[in-house]
């Protein structure tokens, strides 16, 4: 588990919400540092690994736990 | 890179149809695109300051019903008086359940995001619409200022 700077619990929302929250925490982060992100919706599996392709931030881990799913994404 | 853009026409005003444009728009802001929306006809109802959308299963017979209705229940029933209240009703609370984001919520997150609003001058005059009825911060043009960002877009829907 990589270490992180901030996190955020996105559980219970639903698309596009974990998205653009995540984004907002993102924004208010400095370059290097990592988002954790805990999220609920089975779409944003998908939707993470896109928002960072497209980003240029990067996906260091994307993982699922008891129906629940971790996302680490380090800032560019 | 260059910063892509986003074009999309919002025509219609019912609670379903007003989330593809929000979601749409504030997803693409997110991933950096620059976003416009005009809204034409009955996509005006998104604007309004006091957003009372309803979504109506009269003559949709592709909307799923609680307890099956959509199946066994007459079509002609949910044109009933106080049909398209308890349906609006229903859909509101089985999004808060799951999770869904209110289209005031939204909308917000497209303001946020510095999405442009445009609203058809054409209509809003058609209707008698005033502009105290609208939210602050949209513009009011007509088709040709549409082009001079759809022109340019690299996606462009109609909705």
């Amino acid at each position: 588990m990589p270490d992180f700077t901030e996190k955020f619990d996105a559980t219970g929302l639903n698309c596009p919400l974990p998205i653009l929250r995540s984004k907002k925490v993102l924004s208010s982060m400095n370059s290097g540092e990592v988002l954790y992100v805990i999220a609920t919706d089975a779409g944003s599996v998908k939707d993470f690994d896109s928002f960072c392709k497209q980003t240029g931030n990067e996906l260091l881990e994307s993982t699922e736990a008891d129906g629940q799913y971790h996302y680490y994404i380090k800032k560019t | 890179m260059a910063e892509k853009k986003l074009a999309l026409i919002a025509t219609k005003g019912t609670l379903d149809w007003a989330y593809p444009p929000f979601i749409l728009a504030s997803t693409a802001a997110a991933l950096g695109y620059e976003v416009q929306i005009f809204f034409t006809f009955y996509g005006l109802q998104l604007l309004k300051k006091d957003l009372n959308l309803k979504v109506s299963p009269l003559g949709n017979p592709g909307m799923p019903m609680p307890m099956g209705m959509d199946t066994w229940m007459p079509n002609i029933v949910t044109a009933l008086p106080g049909m398209e209240a308890m349906m609006s009703a229903m859909m509101k609370s089985k999004m808060k359940s799951k999770g869904v984001a209110s289209v005031a919520e939204l909308r917000d997150l497209c303001l946020e995001a510095e999405v442009k609003l445009i609203a058809c001058q054409m209509t809003v005059d058609l209707f008698d619409m005033q502009p105290a009825e609208f939210i602050d911060g949209i513009d009011y043009a007509g088709a040709a200022t549409f082009f001079e960002f759809a022109g340019e877009s690299d996606v462009n829907l109609f909705i």
